[in-house]
């Protein structure tokens, strides 16, 4: 059964008539458009689809849409502000911490989870905050450092 | 050049009669100036060994693999597809360098049949090696039309210009200038040379050569980059389709009743083709629930642990991969003898974008969007799948998310394409990770066994090696050693009826990690009985100067010091020739007794490619093969009964994660004497190896099968105390 569910997606108001049980990566890909959410495995175990709620990174493949009522929805295309690239997109494109780059917005949104709530992770606090996030190219090395480089400039005042 | 003059040039290549989508290429690619490549130029792409063999070859009416637009932006036209390798990066530097031109104004367009050359696909490591020397060669071909242009132009002749920034000048008055651009004054302009230019020695590179940027990094960062399933298109469904729960497992009855009931619902039956579209995935997903079938499934006979005996029971004879002097004599000059036996199993590509195609299909002609690494071979496909000319298919290859070889078959786009032609609409087909899994192409399980000969001063006298299912690439000992043979029975690409009860192809450099694993092994077996150091066992055997050289310099960055194994300090070694790549690696592990858990520590890898056209992309190369590989030495195995895939998601199949990272430094090594080599592969080559032998080297447990589970180690020590 159709519920109509506002929330706030990518700072701006929206509401959706779904089904609540529905999960939220198919309202985004499907309905809304936003395919910066990939689908990678379904059972969240890939965190390919990860996007940031009310500030806390979540499997949007496991998440139903009655979750996210009233809520604030960040994806990957509403992260960089004003057409300026967010300090962790851009230590990104530094570092070249991507391949074929189907993980890499999961990997961004699940790093400012983490560096939402802890501002100045150590590599081992990184490492735990990712470890569930896969990249089958093998861009590791470089995704820590550019989650480091991003964190050092994020507490040098940019957001 | 006159309307006469190029009219008689199209007669001379036989431009009139051509028939593959010259038109078509004409009118999608627009204006600008297309340099039309001479056949010399295109020598190099036909060197390429399976091209004789692929029944299509490239059109030698148009090799247009360069194109200056009228804003003049450049454009690369190639038949490859961006899988994550970075070839819009390195492809590009090439073209930016023959053009003097900056490589933010050069665009890879990538895997688009209608506007891109013939390309039997993107694997083998093959891109720079083989696209790139006349992929070079039509640059410094566009360069020198624009040069011819421009002398027309401004009443100079092309030895009085230079090219600089996008521009041509006078070299006597650099103010007299004339932009790529404005030289195709909004016209069309096919030329063709009646010479061939010179292409940049590689000493001269300022743009290739150098370490440069992902091209593709900004669209991927924002969530722009557009994959396969990203594609949305009007009226478009998406697709689930009934799947059996075994291969080779028979339709016994289907009953649709409750989803034909379903009023958003469009069910499609088409032989063994039954699906149920909706306009979102979620929806379709949700209508496959409700069909209920029922399936005829094979008793099951083969799983993880018979399928090596099975394997070399069901190998054909085989043939000689090479030989040298006589296995007989090595036997004789042997005062010891080694035999040993190493498996590898079925491993799967899992590339984190499950195979995805959009599909539409009007009338006689179709438009497939797909994540492939054969985009021609999608053409082919689908034009044989729905009975329509090639020419009125067009595959587009959107950024692909990884292949390493599964990408290479494509049962997903002609899903798409069928599907669309019953349905009158677009239909996208996204497979979820459990038809990725039961879909892949695996890496082939494999035994190698091996007989191999020490003479009295620890030389290699004999080699007697024999590969089942594993492939020969690599297989050729690159040692210098006087008798052996090397026997191939069954290949990876030749799939023998009743060997594997699935489908199984290139991986990741296919063969190479099953034969480098067992070679490089065994030379530690014999290295150890020989009381010896690895690497000075292994430098007392060769006289390759490449690969001396390699193993010195890996040696030099890890700080090797010479012990017998095992030693307890759990350092490994092992070395590769991947298709005229060498690569040497070397690893530090800590082997926990315990519980039987390896954690690889430290990885060091030296790679000499010969010339290195983007550094810090083979080095991300490198760095990846090196994570990736971590995988199929320490837990990587599909799991399977008869034809049945057990593992469904990445739950039991486990890939690297970032805990198990270990610190990696990468050497290019200094060779711009040799033509470039490919990077893709050659560094996963050699992680069975070296890590097996650093397990070894740590606790003396020697490990012959892959992955190296903690309950294999766990058994081996526990073995060997008794």
């Amino acid at each position: 059964m159709k519920e109509i569910i506002d929330f706030k997606l990518n700072g701006k108001p929206t509401r959706v008539s779904t089904d609540p049980g529905r999960m939220l990566l198919w309202v985004l890909r499907t309905d809304l458009g936003l395919t910066g959410a990939k689908f990678g495995c379904g059972e969240g175990l890939c965190g390919s689809c990860t996007v940031l709620v009310d500030g806390r990174a979540e499997r949007s493949c496991q998440l139903p849409m009655k979750e996210v009522r009233n809520k604030a929805v960040l994806t990957i295309e509403g992260l960089a502000a004003d057409g300026r690239l967010h300090p962790l997109q851009e230590a990104f494109v530094e570092h070249n911490a991507m391949q074929c780059g189907f993980c890499t917005s999961g990997l961004i949104l699940t790093a400012y989870g983490l560096l939402l709530k802890n501002p100045k992770p150590n590599r081992a606090e990184i490492v735990e905050a990712l470890d569930d996030n896969f990249c089958r190219c093998g861009s590791h090395r470089r995704v820590l450092r550019a989650v480091e480089t991003a964190a050092g400039r994020m507490t040098g005042g940019r957001k | 050049m006159s309307e006469r003059k190029q009219s008689d040039f199209r007669e001379e290549l036989g431009l009139s009669s051509m028939t593959l989508g010259r038109r078509e290429f004409l009118k999608l690619s627009g204006g600008g100036i297309i340099v039309m490549v001479t056949a010399s130029a295109a020598e190099g792409w036909f060197q390429e060994p399976p091209r004789q063999a692929a029944g299509r070859e490239l059109p030698t009416d148009f090799n247009a693999f360069v194109r200056i637009d009228e804003d003049g932006r450049v454009s690369c036209l190639t038949g490859k597809a961006e899988l994550g390798q970075g070839i819009n990066t390195s492809l590009a530097q090439i073209v930016a360098e023959e053009l003097d031109l900056p490589l933010g104004s050069v665009d890879v367009v990538a895997g688009d049949t209608a506007l891109c050359p013939y390309d039997m696909g993107t694997f083998g490591s093959r891109s720079i090696k083989y696209f790139g020397p006349p992929l070079r060669q039509a640059a410094a071909e566009a360069r020198a039309v624009l040069l011819e242009l421009a002398a027309e132009r401004l009443g100079k002749t092309p030895a009085e210009l230079g090219v600089k920034d996008g521009a041509v000048y006078e070299v006597a008055r650099p103010d007299n200038t004339v932009t790529f651009g404005s030289l195709t004054q909004g016209k069309r302009v096919e030329r063709a040379l009646a010479f061939k230019p010179p292409v940049k020695p590689y000493s001269d590179y300022k743009i290739a050569g150098r370490p440069a940027g992902r091209k593709d990094a900004a669209l991927k960062v924002t969530g722009r980059a557009q994959y396969a399933g990203d594609i949305r298109l009007p009226g478009m469904l998406w697709a689930r389709i009934l799947r059996p729960p075994s291969h080779g497992a028979s339709l016994k009855s289907v009953d649709l009743a409750e989803v034909e009931k379903m009023k958003e619902v469009t069910v499609i039956q088409d032989r063994d083709l039954i699906a149920v579209l909706h306009e979102s995935f979620d929806g379709a997903q949700e209508a496959l629930s409700k069909v209920k079938a029922e399936f005829d499934v094979p008793q099951a006979i083969l799983n993880g642990e018979n399928i090596y005996d099975h394997l070399v029971q069901v190998a054909p004879p085989g043939d000689v991969v090479e030989e040298k002097g006589s296995l007989e004599e090595g036997r004789k000059l042997s005062a010891s003898l080694f035999e040993g036996t190493y498996r590898t199993p079925y491993v799967a590509h899992s590339p984190l974008e499950p195979h995805a195609a959009t599909a539409r299909v009007e009338g006689d002609t179709a438009t497939v969007w797909a994540s492939t690494q054969r985009p021609f071979g999608v053409q082919e496909e689908v034009a044989r799948a729905l009975g329509i000319p090639l020419q009125k298919v067009r595959v587009i290859t959107p950024f692909v998310g990884g292949g390493f070889g599964g990408k290479n078959r494509n049962l997903q786009a002609v899903e798409a394409a069928r599907l669309s032609k019953l349905a009158g609409r677009p239909v996208q087909v996204a497979w979820s990770r459990e038809e990725e899994f039961f879909y892949d192409s695996f890496q082939p399980a494999a035994v190698v066994k091996i007989v191999s000969g020490l003479d009295g001063s620890n030389r290699i006298a004999l080699w007697d090696y024999s590969v089942f299912f594993g492939g020969e690439r690599t297989s050729q000992p690159f040692y210098d050693i006087p008798h052996y043979k090397i026997l191939s029975r069954g290949g990876w690409t030749r799939t023998a009826e009743g060997a594997h009860p699935f489908a199984v192809g290139a991986w990741r450099a296919p063969g190479s990690n099953t034969n480098t694993f067992a070679r490089e092994s065994h030379m530690d077996v014999m290295a150890a009985k020989a009381g010896l150091d690895p690497v000075e066992f292994r430098l007392l055997n060769l006289k390759d100067e490449r690969m001396i050289r390699a193993l010195r310099t890996v040696a030099e960055k890890f700080g090797w010091k010479p012990s017998p194994a095992p030693s307890g300090r759990g350092q490994g070694v092992s070395l590769v020739n991947y298709l005229g790549t060498y690569v040497a690696a070397m690893a530090q592990v800590q082997v926990d007794k315990k519980n039987g858990r390896v954690r690889v520590e430290r990885l060091v890898c030296a790679q000499d490619m010969g010339q290195v056209i983007n550094p810090d992309g083979a080095r991300a190369q490198i760095e990846g093969c090196l994570t990736m590989g971590l995988g199929y030495v320490l837990s990587e195995e599909v799991h399977f009964q008869g034809g049945k895939i057990l593992d469904l998601n990445f739950d039991t199949y486990e890939i690297a994660r970032f805990s198990w990272l270990p610190e990696i430094e990468t050497v290019l090594i200094d060779n711009p004497g040799l033509a470039a080599q490919g990077g893709g592969e050659p560094p996963i080559v050699n992680m069975g190896a070296v890590v097996a032998n650093a397990v070894f080297d740590a606790c003396g447990a020697r490990l012959t099968r892959l992955p190296l589970t903690p309950e294999r180690l766990k058994a081996e020590l526990s073995a060997a105390k008794a």
